[in-house]
């Protein structure tokens, strides 16, 4: 296996973006990718793009293809595979085409990821989000994405005495860096009170608590490590890829305040890079809801089990805290259409590493990790980043 | 959801009207629902796996308190959903009812009713399954 | 000659109520003349979740939960409703499958307007007396449709009972039954109408009058009886005035149809009316209590039954199933826009 690196990245803008269809969004992304990469377009060999359910959304399968031919690589016939796993979909598709660079049939890769939400009304987008949960045995009764997050925030609570002030904090703290980024979705800080005063989409959980539902894109340009200089000056390499998956519904697993699949992609990531978590100089994880985060920063190794919330309580994941947390807003604030998240947040990690993050720089980052869950963790991917 | 769209729903009556699982020969773990073999005896599982029906009483391990809710859920909300781990062993998910919403707590003992889960609108079938309730003392 | 009767049984009321007072304050009435007049005070209301086919299940769990029969013994399942949830697809199938009685199972769905669950249990004696069964499941469930701002409306509500019949240990032999029927329109629902309609006041003394007291006259002569040899008297009860009424002029005291009247605490459970009343009284029954019961069903009709409790009645655990003294006192009240978005009101096609 060689060594990858990062040689481009492209995001659009997420948010309600009402004039632009689901191939605006993955076109944009990826031409900024490739214009960031320095690549001519020639060099690719094989695109690879993320989508939970275009099918539903915008009632587009075949979406390998489309890809391909919306950004103009049809009459290259470039070969085009579509990835899916839920809202890790995007994650997945980087590691899927980390692996076609990393074993030599490859050399340079486009990974895009996509999710044009607000093509259908709101019940509608939060039915087929719903579609990632165990459909028989949790939707079917009435359970929903928010309900199944909000049943793992009372047990965090009810076990380790964790609070919703502090789950607000997670929401204040992301809402605070995505007014620091251009590409936000909300770029507007919020009081905890607001989040706490918030009408619940399923107790304990409060509207705040939730990522939105949003359109967007992000691209990333993977790249042999030993050709990656030749495009350009500040590449960026994936030194850990790791991905597991659990039972699909949340009722059959053991712990429910323990996401299995983040444990075990994490552990098998930090071997793969020989570190250990506290290496970690910035990390974009999962925080679909604002439990999400908490669970993501203890089963990533940062804090002890149970210690989520205190630690966001003490400040330790914010901007300038010794252990940043979602820096572009996260996908509460930066937002949250579920096949571009996972390629997003590699592309946040790419520019903190690279120096070009702007106000919300990390100071000194070296090593970034990005963590992207699908649906209520029955699959999780985690890559970790390195600058080179 | 179409008219018409049963099978997938017909498929899983037994499961859903009467709580049957299975239970590998080998381990005696029980599954609900019903696992085609056990994933910790695999092939010693194979052909060995035993129907059984489960009781209808066991506890909440967490809830939550659905207020935005699917279409065939609205005139519902806001209502509680919980996974109930069974006496037998397997966890369930599924909704409280007949219950004050500050009454649902971690731990407390619960039994299974039927009801409506959903249905296919005004024209199609009307889904039915295991929601549960506050335990009755009885005698 | 075998006895035939009641092995076990079983009930389910809704825990939902509404105070008559309420229905009458939303459409402008007095509260008292109402609740006075009907002698209604409250009626159960079926949440979102509930139907004839939910409550159906619940007792016929019920009346298993309180015997040791094998559910795969019941041969015949009969419910008679007249708001089965589906118009072609039979309730019974439900009941079946959740009771654990399919497949070899004889069902069909009964409509006689009120009195389609006592025709259930004339249809399974009749099985069993010929050894084509071994036992039979009896329901009588609905959650009965009113009008919005009809006077059906305090009193249409929703429960049902269910009764095991066979020819071993029961409770209650069955000693005699007759009915009595003619063609008589004082109440009815037209195919695809969503509520009924009926005739006012003719609903009283050529219907549920003339029908119930000339059946009970029957029966009272073809076994030899006087209504002072029972100890419990069940009527009809689409109010809480005219089984009184009706007793009274039969020669049956208040005290008679006391604990089998549930009208005034759970409204006309239609189907399920005299089925749960029957219920109430096997709940304190003791050997040797002597029980009458006559139903009415509008269009119309009564079935009539002679009963005596059997020394078996000591032997069923009738306290591992809720009784109907139980589900009258679990109750929750929804005000009346509550109880118009549960019953579907707001969405009349």
């Amino acid at each position: 296996m060689r060594d990858v690196a990062i040689i481009g990245v492209g995001v659009t803008k997420f948010g309600e973006l009402w004039d632009k269809s689901f191939r605006n969004l993955i076109s944009e992304a990826g031409a900024k990718a490739i214009i960031d990469s320095g690549i001519s377009g020639k060099e690719i060999d094989a695109l690879y793009v993320g989508s939970m359910s275009a099918g539903r959304f915008v009632g587009q399968e075949h979406v390998g293809a489309l890809v391909a031919d919306c950004s103009g690589f049809s009459h290259m016939h470039i070969p085009s595979i579509r990835v899916e796993s839920a809202c890790a979909s995007g994650g997945l598709a980087v590691r899927q085409g980390y692996f076609s660079v990393a074993s030599g049939m490859n050399d340079v890769v486009v990974v895009g990821g996509v999710e044009k939400m607000t093509d259908v009304i709101g019940s509608e987008a939060t039915d087929t989000l719903a579609t990632g949960l165990d459909q028989e045995w949790e939707a079917f009764f009435g359970a929903t994405l928010p309900g199944i997050y909000a049943m793992i925030a009372t047990k965090h609570m009810h076990d380790y005495g964790t609070t919703r002030e502090q789950l607000a904090q997670v929401a204040v703290k992301n809402h605070a860096n995505g007014a620091l980024n251009p590409y936000a979705q909300f770029k507007r800080p919020i009081s905890i009170e607001s989040v706490l005063n918030a009408p619940f989409a399923a107790y304990p959980l409060g509207m705040l608590d939730c990522s939105p539902v949003s359109d967007g894109a992000a691209t990333v340009i993977l790249c042999a490590a030993e050709k990656a200089k030749d495009y350009t000056s500040k590449p960026v390499k994936i030194i850990g890829s790791g991905q597991a998956s659990d039972t699909l519904a949340l009722h059959g697993r053991k712990d429910i305040c323990t996401f299995e699949s983040t444990v075990h992609a994490a552990n098998m990531a930090y071997k793969h890079a020989k570190i250990e978590p506290k290496n970690i100089d910035v990390a974009e994880v999962h925080d679909c809801f604002t439990i999400a985060e908490i669970l993501a920063i203890e089963d990533l190794g940062f804090v002890k089990k149970g210690d989520g919330g205190k630690a966001i309580e003490s400040k330790i994941t914010t901007l300038d805290g010794e252990k940043p947390v979602n820096t572009s807003g996260g996908l509460k604030a930066k937002g949250h259409p579920v096949g571009a998240t996972g390629v997003a947040q590699i592309a946040e990690i790419v520019m903190q590493l690279r120096g070009d993050a702007d106000q919300r720089q990390v100071k000194d980052a070296n090593i970034g990790l990005a963590h992207n869950v699908g649906a209520s963790g029955a699959s999780s991917v985690v890559h970790i980043l390195e600058a080179i | 959801m179409a008219d018409g769209a049963v099978p997938r729903f017909w498929r899983e009556i037994p499961q859903r009207y009467n709580l049957i699982g299975n239970q590998c020969g080998a381990c005696d773990r029980i599954y609900f629902p019903p696992r085609e073999s056990c994933p910790y005896c695999r092939r010693k599982s194979m052909g060995n796996m035993k129907e059984i029906k489960l009781g209808s009483k066991g506890k909440v391990v967490t809830y939550t308190i659905i207020y935005v809710a699917p279409e065939p859920f609205e005139g519902q909300a806001p209502y509680p959903i919980a996974i109930i781990e069974l006496d037998e062993g397997p966890r369930v998910t599924a909704q409280i009812v007949d219950c004050e919403l500050e009454d649902v707590k971690i731990g407390m003992r619960v039994q299974s009713t039927f009801r409506k889960i959903q249905e296919d609108g005004y024209i199609g079938a009307i889904h039915y399954g295991y929601k549960f309730k506050p335990l009755e003392v009885k005698g | 000659m075998k006895d035939i009767g009641i092995v076990s049984y079983g009930a389910h009321i809704p825990r939902l109520r509404i105070k008559s007072s309420d229905i009458a304050n939303a459409w402008g009435k007095d509260p008292g003349t109402i609740t006075n007049g009907l002698g209604i005070i409250e009626k159960s209301v079926p949440s979102i979740d509930q139907d004839v086919a939910t409550i159906s299940v619940e007792a016929a769990r019920a009346a298993l939960a309180r015997c040791s029969i094998d559910p795969q013994t019941i041969e015949a399942i009969y419910v008679g409703s007249e708001s089965h949830p589906y118009a072609v697809k039979p309730t019974g199938t439900i009941v079946g499958e959740a009771i654990g009685a399919t497949p070899v199972l004889q069902v069909a769905d009964y409509e006689f307007a009120c009195k389609a669950g006592t025709a259930a249990i004339q249809t399974c004696m009749a099985f069993v007396k010929s050894d084509m069964i071994k036992y039979g499941m009896a329901i009588g469930a609905d959650t009965s449709q009113a009008a919005p701002g009809d006077a059906l409306e305090y009193a249409a509500s929703a429960g049902g009972a269910a009764f095991i019949i066979g020819s071993e240990k029961v409770i209650a032999t069955i000693n005699e039954t007759c009915s009595f029927t003619t063609d008589t329109p004082d109440f009815w629902r037209r195919e695809g109408r969503k509520y009924p309609a009926h005739g006012g006041r003719f609903t009283g003394a050529p219907a549920y009058f003339r029908h119930i007291t000339s059946n009970a006259k029957i029966l009272m002569e073809k076994v030899g009886s006087k209504p002072e040899d029972y100890n419990y008297a069940i009527f009809h009860q689409p109010n809480g005035k005219f089984p009184l009424k009706v007793a009274k002029m039969l020669g049956f005291s208040s005290d008679q149809v006391k604990q089998g009247l549930l009208c005034p605490y759970v409204g006309n459970t239609y189907s399920g009316a005299v089925m749960i009343g029957l219920a109430s009284v096997l709940d304190v029954a003791k050997p040797g209590d002597r029980i009458f019961l006559t139903s009415y069903g509008s269009g119309a009709g009564s079935d009539a039954f002679d009963m005596t409790v059997t020394k078996y009645i000591n032997e069923l655990p009738r306290e591992k199933a809720p009784l109907i003294s139980q589900l009258i006192e679990n109750k929750k009240y929804v005000d009346y826009a509550t109880y118009t978005k549960y019953r579907d009101l707001l969405y009349e096609e």
